[in-house]
C-alpha cells in the first residue's frame, strides 16, 4: 500500500470510529436542552430548535435530582477518603514490612478476586440490615472501606520504594508511623490520586448494590434514581438525557482532568493475571 | 514497634474489612443456599429450615433458571469476542505510526467506559426506539426496513450486546495498545526487508505477540461479562418474552423481590462455578493453541 493512501485510511478509520463513539454522548446533550417531545420526531433532530434549560429545571425542583446527586456525591467522596486510608496502609504493608506469612495472606487475598461480588450480596444484605445500614449512607460504604484491588495496586507501585530508604529512617529512629506518614506517602502520590478517582468512579458508577441496600428513595444515588425514574417517565425523552448528562458530566470532567492518572492505574491493575 | 508489629497494625484494619463484609458473607452464602430462607425465616429465624441441595435441585429444574443461563451465555459468547475484536481494531489503529492526535482519539474512544451504565443505557434505549431512533433512522436510510430493537426477542440481545461493546472496548482498548507498544520494532523491520505484506505481519508477530495479553482481557471481559444485569434491568427489564433475562437478573428478582434468599444464593453459586469452568476452559483452549 503506498504511504498516502495508509495513511488516509489510518486516520479516517480513527475519524470514523471516534465519531460514531462519541456521538451518542454529544446527542444526549444536545437532547437535553430540547423542549418536551421535540425528540421524538422523524427524522431524529440533531440539535435543538430553540434550546432550553426546561429539563433541568423540572429535573430538579420536581424530580429531586439535586438529593440524589448529593447524595452520590457523599458517598463516592466519603467512600473515596476512607479506603484510601486502609487500602494504603495494607497495600504498603504487604509490599514491604516483613512479616510471617505475608506471601501466602497475599495470595489468599489475590484469590479472592476471582469470586464475583455478587455471591457475598445476600448474606451482607442481611448483616446490614442486622447493623441498621440499610437506607444509610453506611450500608453502601462500609462493606466497601477495603478491597484486594486496592491493596494490590498500592502493593504494586510501593514495591518500587528503595528498602535503603526506609532502614535510613530506622536508624535514624523513626517510627514505622511516622516513616509510613512521612517518608511513603509522598513517594506514593501518584498512586494515591489513581486509586483516589479509580475509587470515585466505580462508587459513583455502582448499581446493583445501592439498588439493593438503599431502597428508600430518600438515600438513593444517582443511578438508582434515574432508573427508577426511567421507569416513571417512559416517553419523557429529553428529561432523561438530562437525567442521563448530570449524572455523567461529573466523572467524565473528573476524567478528562485526571486521565494521565486513570489510565495509569488501569495498566497496572491489568498486570495482575 | 518492630517491624512484625507494625505491619499487623497497617493490615488488620484492612483484613476485619474483607474478612467481615466479603469472606463471612461468602460463607454465609454457602450456608444459606442449604436453607429454606424466605420471608418467613427474615421475619422470624426459627421458620429456617435446612433443605440440603433443595435449592439446587429447583434452580436447575426451572426453566426459567435455563432460559436465563442461555441468554447470559448469548451475551457471553457473542458479547466478548466482538468487544476484544473492536478493543484490537482501535489499538492497531491508534498504533499505527501514521495516526495523528493519538491523544484526542484515544480519549474519545475511552469515554464511554467511565461513563455511568444506567445513564448511557438511556441514551441507547432512545437511539434503539423503533420510530424516533437514530439507528433505525440510518437503516431505513441504505434500505432496510425498521427494526423493533427492544420490543423483539430475536434482536433485544443484540441491542444490548451493540451497547455493551460501545461502553466497554474502550477499556480493552488500552490494554492492548500497551501490548503492541511493547513488541520489538525490529520484528517488523525484518519482517519488511523479507517482502511481508502488513496482513502476514498481523499475523505472525502481532498476534503471537499479544497473546498473553489477548488471553488476559479475554477472561477479565468473560467474567465481568457473565456478571450481565444493569444493561437489561434498565433498558428491557429482562423482557421481551424474556429474551434478555440474565442470570443475575434471575438472582436479583428471587432474592429481592421474592426474598427466596436461599435459592438466590445457590443461583449466586452456579454463576460462580459456571464462571471458574468457562476461565479453566478458555485457559485450556489458550494451552492447546500454543505453537509447541
Amino acid at each position: 500500500m503506498r504511504p498516502k493512501s495508509a495513511r488516509v485510511l489510518v486516520n479516517g478509520g480513527l475519524i470514523l470510529a471516534s465519531a460514531v463513539v462519541a456521538f451518542p454522548l454529544l446527542w444526549m446533550l444536545s437532547v437535553s436542552f430540547m423542549a418536551q417531545g421535540e425528540a421524538s420526531a422523524v427524522p431524529p433532530p440533531l440539535l435543538p430548535a430553540h434550546a432550553t434549560f426546561a429539563n433541568y429545571r423540572e429535573l430538579f425542583a420536581r424530580a429531586g435530582m439535586g438529593r440524589y446527586l448529593a447524595n452520590s456525591l457523599a458517598i463516592a467522596s466519603a467512600l473515596t477518603l476512607l479506603s484510601l486510608a486502609f487500602n494504603l496502609a495494607a497495600g504498603y504493608a504487604f509490599a514491604k514490612l516483613k512479616f510471617r506469612g505475608r506471601e501466602r495472606l497475599f495470595a489468599t487475598l489475590l484469590g479472592a478476586l476471582l469470586i464475583p461480588a455478587q455471591v457475598a450480596m445476600i448474606p451482607l444484605f442481611l448483616l446490614m440490615k442486622w447493623l441498621h445500614l440499610v437506607n444509610t449512607y453506611g450500608g453502601v460504604i462500609v462493606p466497601a472501606l477495603a478491597g484486594v484491588f486496592g491493596i494490590f495496586l498500592v502493593r504494586q507501585y510501593a514495591q518500587t520504594i528503595p528498602d535503603e530508604l526506609l532502614e535510613a529512617a530506622r536508624i535514624d529512629g523513626a517510627g514505622e508511623g511516622r516513616i509510613f506518614v512521612r517518608i511513603v506517602l509522598p513517594l506514593l502520590k501518584p498512586i494515591i490520586v489513581t486509586l483516589a478517582i479509580f475509587t470515585f468512579l466505580a462508587s459513583w458508577n455502582d448499581f446493583m448494590w445501592p439498588l439493593i441496600v438503599l431502597s428508600d428513595q430518600h438515600w438513593q444515588t444517582a443511578p438508582v434514581a434515574l432508573a427508577a425514574l426511567s421507569r416513571e417517565h417512559v416517553q419523557d425523552n429529553e428529561l432523561m438525557m438530562a437525567g442521563s448528562v448530570v449524572t455523567i458530566v461529573p466523572v467524565l470532567v473528573l476524567f478528562l482532568v485526571l486521565q494521565r492518572y486513570y489510565i495509569q492505574g488501569l495498566l497496572l491493575g491489568s498486570v495482575k493475571a | 514497634m518492630s517491624t512484625q508489629r507494625a505491619a499487623w497494625v497497617f493490615i488488620t484494619p484492612a483484613l476485619l474489612v474483607i474478612g467481615v463484609f466479603f469472606a463471612l458473607p461468602v460463607a454465609a452464602a454457602l450456608a444459606l443456599s442449604l436453607t429454606d430462607f424466605d420471608l418467613y425465616a427474615l421475619a422470624d429465624i426459627k421458620n429456617l429450615r435446612f433443605v440440603g441441595l433443595q435449592n439446587y435441585a429447583d434452580v436447575l429444574a426451572a426453566p426459567l433458571f435455563w432460559k436465563s443461563l442461555l441468554n447470559t451465555v448469548y451475551f457471553v459468547g457473542v458479547g466478548v469476542p466482538l468487544s476484544i475484536a473492536a478493543s484490537l481494531g482501535a489499538a492497531l489503529l491508534l498504533n499505527s505510526p501514521l495516526a495523528r492526535m493519538k491523544g484526542l482519539f484515544r480519549t474519545a474512544l475511552f469515554a464511554p467506559v467511565v461513563t455511568t451504565v444506567v445513564a448511557v443505557a438511556m441514551i441507547w434505549r432512545y437511539l434503539f426506539h423503533t420510530r424516533y431512533g437514530l439507528i433505525n433512522f440510518v437503516l431505513v436510510h441504505f434500505g432496510i426496513a425498521p427494526i423493533d430493537w427492544l420490543g423483539d426477542p430475536h434482536y433485544s440481545m443484540p441491542a444490548i450486546i451493540i451497547f455493551a461493546v460501545w461502553k466497554n472496548f474502550g477499556y480493552n482498548m488500552i490494554i492492548l495498545l500497551a501490548g503492541l507498544q511493547g513488541i520489538p520494532q525490529e520484528l517488523y523491520e525484518a519482517a519488511r526487508i523479507d517482502g511481508a505484506s502488513v496482513w502476514r505481519q498481523f499475523r505472525h508477530i502481532t498476534l503471537p505477540s499479544l497473546r498473553p495479553v489477548l488471553l488476559l482481557v479475554g477472561i477479565i471481559t468473560m467474567a465481568g461479562y457473565f456478571q450481565l444485569f444493569a444493561e437489561p434491568y434498565v433498558m428491557t427489564r429482562g423482557d421481551p418474552l424474556q429474551s434478555t433475562y440474565s442470570v443475575l437478573y434471575y438472582m436479583y428478582e428471587e432474592g429481592f423481590m421474592w426474598w427466596n434468599l436461599g435459592r438466590a444464593s445457590a443461583i449466586a453459586f452456579i454463576l460462580f462455578a459456571l464462571i471458574l469452568i468457562a476461565t479453566r476452559v478458555l485457559l485450556r483452549l489458550a494451552r492447546r493453541a500454543e505453537p509447541s
